[in-house]
């Protein structure tokens, strides 16, 4: 039962063949047993998950549930519950009790999903390894001397193992894309502002967005039609009709025009990485998609403008951690700026340290030109990039990230090299455009994620190129050895 | 761009993070590393570009000025550090 997807399940359970809650408990006891190898997840909601199926199974009884309905999911622990630990995977909310629920959060368990806990990320979201997280790093089910990748490593890893047939995750530079493409599931990044941000944690507002991650497209696009829509309370929501995502799956891909630009192969792509990419491209022409040579010119400034950005907008998000109204508090602070100050020191990471100094080097007096308003003015040149090329293409196609996983602590001491795993994942969130992952193969025993970028909205352009490859592909039922 | 101890400091004073003697020279390297990287942006001529801001270059939505919200003080205060009587609780600022 927990190798079915969610489609799969969502047949099942329609057709009484078996409950929300048999479903439930045999995954909360199979989280129980295999998790521990993981640390995929930071909260398992038992009791809630319980109560949760059993509204569900009335609803399948009655009749009115969709295809959600009883349906068990994590989220990633950077979506506020109500009434359930949200921690960021910090120490600074390590006890914060979010007193609402993230939308995302409300609009799947208005369909009926069954949260089974709250996953694992790396702190803040800001890391591609998920080993910054307060608590503790996630292996990865296909090597546990690997990391998942991040910052969504918990939901991913879930996922990878079986836990659950779906999870939530968020990205900001490729947070869901680049561990799903390590993991060896899907995952998909929609355009901005198609999901809300609404009690999703922020980090750096214009590119985070929230996303689904699965093991089929299929899925992707079920979890999508829940969670996206328009929300009046994230100002930056847009108000755009949501198609039905799963209803275009089967559409012919002969004569899509897929862009294969020249920046995604240069060096720095493992040559395994290479060749399982360009396996992957010539299944798609074998379905009758034409394979064309594109340039996005200003790619590798993507990556020194997204580390302006990014912290810039952390250090002015991550300012309200201050020790007064929610969260850490440092003990017996002598004085409101040594109650800030030690506060902070204490529950912020390394990491999330670094990326705040950085960003308020970035923003102050003298050097906002320079860097912020340099780096803004680089992501319209990276943006258009972006454009030209779509006029003249559906889709654009590469890898996912440069490498398979590497192993917990080979990066940690590098920042810049931890960068570069994100490299053709962040300049999508720049350009604001859907992205997604999917499984392409292996490179020594460790998955390959090929990596379908689309123009504004086309998240079901996207889904049907991936479903179509998954039609004539096994790489996404493989299962890691020892969680079969 | 290399940055020196000193600046560490500030910048963390900035930024309200505490930060111990012996790490300073640890913050100032790696910032001076990653400085140093983002530095490749210089090179670029960027000159009459506009700067993108909303990848789709929105702006804020406006809603009537009016209360949506309800009063929930109880609710959200029941998770600050310290709160007396509505309140919330900081050391002495004004002697």
């Amino acid at each position: 039962m927990h190798r079915k997807t969610v489609a799969e399940l969502a047949a099942a359970l329609r057709a009484g063949e078996v409950s929300s809650r048999e479903l439930t408990e045999a995954l909360l006891q199979r989280i129980e047993q295999l998790d521990p190898q993981l640390n995929s997840l930071i909260t398992v909601t038992r009791e809630q998950a319980l109560a949760a199926a059993e509204r569900a199974d009335a609803r399948l009884q009655a009749g009115d549930g969709g295809p959600l309905t009883g349906v068990p999911l994590v989220h990633k622990d950077i979506f506020c519950t109500a009434g359930v630990t949200t921690t960021c995977g910090s120490r600074m909310l390590a006890e914060f009790v979010a007193p609402y629920d993230a939308t995302v959060v409300e609009r799947l368990a208005a369909a009926g999903a069954v949260m089974l806990g709250k996953a694992n990320m790396d702190e803040f979201a800001m890391g591609s390894s998920n080993e910054t997280s307060y608590f503790g790093p996630v292996r990865n089910p296909w090597d546990l001397d690997a990391v998942p990748g991040g910052s969504s490593g918990g939901s991913a890893a879930a996922v990878a193992a079986c836990l659950v047939p779906a999870a939530t995750a968020t990205d900001t530079g490729g947070s869901i894309r680049q561990p799903a493409a390590l993991t060896g599931v899907c995952g998909l990044k929609p355009t901005y502002g198609r999901v809300s941000r609404y009690g999703m944690i922020a980090f750096a507002s214009s590119l985070d967005q929230g996303g689904p991650i699965a093991r089929t497209a299929e899925d992707l696009a079920l979890l999508l039609g829940a969670m996206a829509g328009f929300d009046s309370r994230d100002s930056t929501s847009v108000d755009r009709v949501v198609p039905e995502y799963t209803e275009g799956l089967n559409r012919s891909i002969k004569g899509l025009r897929v862009g294969v630009p020249t920046q995604f192969f240069g060096p720095g792509l493992a040559d395994d990485v290479r060749s399982r990419i360009e396996a992957a491209l010539e299944v798609l022409a074998g379905e009758g998609a034409e394979l064309h040579e594109v340039e996005l010119p200003n790619m590798e400034l993507a990556l020194p403008a997204y580390y302006v950005i990014a912290p810039a907008e952390a250090s002015s998000n991550l300012a309200r951690y201050d020790g007064v109204r929610y969260g850490h508090r440092c003990a017996e602070p002598q004085g409101l700026e040594d109650l800030y100050k030690r506060t902070r020191a204490e529950g912020f990471g390394e990491e999330v340290k670094r990326r705040v100094l950085v960003g308020t080097y970035a923003l102050s007096a003298g050097y906002y030109d320079a860097y912020y308003r340099k780096a803004q003015q680089i992501r319209r040149l990276v943006a258009e990039d972006f454009q030209r090329v779509l006029e003249r293409v559906d889709v654009i196609a590469g890898p996912t990230s440069p490498t398979p996983a590497f192993n917990i602590g080979e990066r940690v001491d590098d920042p810049v090299q931890m960068y570069l795993s994100d490299i053709y994942t962040l300049a999508v969130n720049l350009a604001g455009l859907p992205g997604l992952s999917i499984p392409a193969g292996f490179s020594r025993g460790r998955p390959v994620g090929l990596q379908l970028i689309g123009g504004y909205f086309e998240e079901a352009r996207l889904l049907n190129v991936a479903h179509k490859y998954q039609q004539v592909t096994d790489w996404h039922r493989q299962v890691p050895e020892g969680f079969e | 761009m290399a940055i020196e101890a000193a600046e560490v400091k500030v910048i963390a004073h900035l930024a309200r993070i505490g930060i111990e003697e012996e790490a300073v020279a640890g913050y100032a390297r790696s910032l001076s590393e990653i400085l140093g990287f983002v530095e490749q942006m210089s090179a670029v001529d960027t000159t009459g570009v506009e700067p993108l801001a909303h990848p789709l270059d929105a702006t804020q939505r406006l809603r009537p000025d009016e209360v949506t919200e309800p009063d929930q003080r109880e609710l959200y205060q029941a998770g600050a550090p310290a709160v007396e009587a509505g309140l919330y609780l900081v050391p002495r600022v004004v002697e």
